[in-house]
């Protein structure tokens, strides 16, 4: 049973801000919805919980939550949240971003925050443009794409940020867009819950700057009907819905479907383990060092 | 497993060391236990050292960030877990640092910056000193804003500028830039090593009013200042911060003048309205002057002996040597104007201090320069020739 709305907004929602500036049909409102659901059934302490973010539309999400929250710079709300989780690991560090924040700018910031495996959550809102400033390309808008600043259509290549992500080695990544509510809830709440550094992938929507569709709805019917999982171990070797590699997946979101799914899951030490017992063995190395000279 | 403590850490307590070690050294012992920096000579060795020592204390932590923008950002975040943190640089990296300076000047999150001068612009000199940022140091971030800035002009007064830089930051939540330069940074000399309890420690106000009175931007709830009391990340307060023109509330306002009138004068006044704290400084031989040669950091090492010299052949020269860069002394500039026939700006630039003191001297009397470039030290034979034209 999914809890009611008003008694989430009640709970973690700052209400004196409400209605939020989002447009109509702008998927930042499910995402903040699917993160709301996330938290609460982690039951998460509220004190402990900073939201930290870039610049951008997805960057004002922080703003509405009943917790702590930081609105950075364009590109380096990584960074930040570096400072803060490994001043005070205990901590729960979530990061809102965009894909202009993140694969532009500030994409340097994520990929060495993944190197080092801060233990931190970060949740894309990648919806292919820069929504704020009025619909230019972004290193994610596909190629071909007419936007503002490419009015003749995009000649690049575009990321995908999650395949990025596992390259970089990062622990948990998992890419779903917003039609696909209960993956993205559940993948939030296991992001959280995983030990270094968690990237969730959103495909969202812009309908008031990138205008692809009509109508905010055929966004979610475009969502469910071209999206694909990637599933590298799934045992039905037939089915047409499923990648099971990555070159296949490329082809396919070359030609305009969407790779969804749990991208990676694996285990590997966070930073703050490392730096404990970094602390632990050089001060014990000082103190012999002091009796030896003593 | 037993506890390190800084005086432990640090010894002996006179050593032969760099002003690198003297601003690694104050910031321990002013209770920085957060450092995040990348490496950019001259200013490198601080790192070093920080990587260092951190992780012997307690609670303390170093991160090499993959480049300055992140360092700042890094230390800036983390300066919101009630810890004091620094990062440090030279004119490179100071220059990408600037968009998130503004943003701790916005946001009042204090935090220490030093910046190792080399020659610029661009690459430069790595090596050379120089005091070419000067200026960028005060206005090097967009948008109206105060800011404060001190630089020392030896090993030992680097290390007790250091700790005044943390004592400001906190006092006034602001970002505090240390000017040093590639000369002091690695020349050695002589330093005294206080004890941790010979240093004294100001600390920022805490917030403690009733969270439903509470508004984070609100000032005079326990003081009547203009700098409000500060949260910290993991207390009850769900503190909202942005670089967005806010109100008192912490609440994005982009569209009200008002608004923004009102945040940013505050943000301007805090720091102006207590110049007299802030503002430190060396005078020699004032009473009798009639030629004050005004000079800082590095640069008013070889003043010391010309202004002797001078003196000896009975010229009257005095020394005014500001401590504090920003806020400018610009009452005591005023003053001293008032009863002598000429100011003598020395920098390492191509003037910068030089335009300050001519503003405050207001026509009162004449304003002479001496700038010198490359990493070249002002000469004592030049600064005489100087001295010498009436």
């Amino acid at each position: 049973m999914l809890k009611p709305s008003d008694e989430l907004r009640e709970k973690y929602l700052r209400k004196d801000l409400l209605p939020s500036m989002f447009c109509p049909g702008c998927s930042i409102g499910q995402i903040m919805n699917y993160t709301v659901r996330a938290i609460d059934d982690l039951e998460m302490d509220q004190d402990k919980l900073v939201f930290v973010s870039g610049i951008g539309c997805s960057s004002r999400l922080p703003a509405y939550f009943e917790a702590y929250g930081v609105h950075t710079t364009h590109g380096r709300a990584i960074a930040f949240a570096t400072g803060i989780k490994v001043t005070n690991p205990d901590l729960q560090v979530i990061v809102f971003t965009g894909d202009g924040d993140i694969a532009a700018i500030g994409l340097n910031h994520f990929l060495q925050s993944i190197r080092r495996n801060i233990d931190i959550t970060v949740i894309c809102v990648n919806n292919e443009t820069y929504g704020m400033t009025g619909g230019q390309v972004s290193p994610t808008s596909p190629m071909g794409f007419k936007t503002k600043t490419t009015p003749y259509s995009n000649i690049e290549h575009s990321f995908n940020l999650s395949f990025l992500a596992k390259a970089a080695g990062a622990v948990y990544v998992s890419r779903w867009t917003t039609a696909h509510s209960v993956q993205a809830i559940k993948a939030i709440k296991k992001g959280i819950k995983k030990k270094g550094l968690a990237f969730i992938e959103l495909i969202s929507a812009c309908p008031t700057s990138d205008r692809r569709f009509p109508e905010p709805k055929d966004y979610l019917n475009y969502f469910l009907n071209e999206s694909i999982r990637y599933k590298p171990h799934c045992e039905d070797e037939l089915s047409s819905h499923v990648f099971k590699n990555l070159n296949e997946c490329f082809t396919a979101q070359d030609e305009g479907k969407l790779i969804v799914g749990e991208i990676t899951d694996l285990d590997k030490p966070d930073y703050h383990e490392l730096y404990k017992e970094l602390k632990e063995r050089s001060i014990n190395e000082f103190w012999k060092k002091r009796e030896n000279t003593d | 497993m037993k506890e390190i403590t800084v005086d432990e850490l640090i010894q002996p307590k006179v050593q032969f060391v760099t002003g690198n070690d003297a601003i690694v050294y104050g910031a321990l012992l002013a209770n920085c236990r957060f450092f995040a920096g990348y490496p950019i000579t001259p200013a490198t060795e601080i790192l070093e050292s920080m990587t260092q020592y951190l992780p012997l204390l307690k609670e303390g932590y170093c991160i090499q960030m993959e480049d300055e923008i992140g360092s700042i950002g890094a230390i800036i975040g983390a300066s919101w877990n009630n810890v004091r943190t620094m990062t440090a640089t030279s004119g490179p990296g100071f220059s990408l640092m600037q968009e998130n300076l503004g943003y701790a000047c916005m946001t009042e999150t204090p935090c220490v910056i030093v910046d190792v001068q080399r020659t610029g612009p661009s690459t430069g000199q790595p090596t050379k000193p120089a005091q070419g940022d000067v200026m960028e140091s005060r206005w090097g971030t967009h948008g109206d804003h105060n800011i404060i800035v001190l630089y020392p002009n030896s090993v030992q007064e680097a290390l007790w500028t250091t700790i005044r830089a943390f004592n400001l930051a906190d006092k006034y939540r602001t970002p505090v830039v240390l000017l040093s330069d590639a000369a002091i940074a690695h020349t050695r000399e002589r330093l005294e090593i206080p004890l941790e309890k010979e240093v004294e420690i100001i600390k920022r106000i805490p917030v403690t009013i009733d969270k439903s009175k509470y508004h984070p931007f609100r000032t005079g709830y326990s003081v009547p200042s203009k700098v409000p009391e500060m949260d910290r990340f993991g207390n009850k307060y769900h503190t909202y911060l942005t670089g967005l023109t806010h109100d008192w509330k912490a609440y994005p306002e982009t569209n009200s003048a008002e608004v923004h009138e009102k945040l940013v004068r505050r943000l301007y006044e805090k720091i102006d309205d207590n110049r007299h704290d802030i503002i430190k400084y060396e005078e020699k031989y004032l009473e009798d002057a009639d030629i004050v040669i005004v000079c800082y950091g590095i640069a008013s090492r070889t003043v010391y002996s010309a202004v002797e010299t001078a003196r000896e052949k009975g010229f009257k020269v005095g020394l005014f040597r500001p401590i504090t860069l920003w806020p400018f002394p610009e009452d005591k500039i005023y003053d001293i104007s008032l009863d002598i026939d000429k100011f003598l700006v020395i920098e390492m630039n191509l003037g910068q201090i030089y335009h300050s003191v001519l503003e405050y001297s207001k026509g009162n009397c004449q304003v002479e320069s001496l700038f010198t470039l490359g990493g070249q030290l002002p000469r004592e034979k030049e600064i005489l020739k100087k001295i010498r034209k009436r």
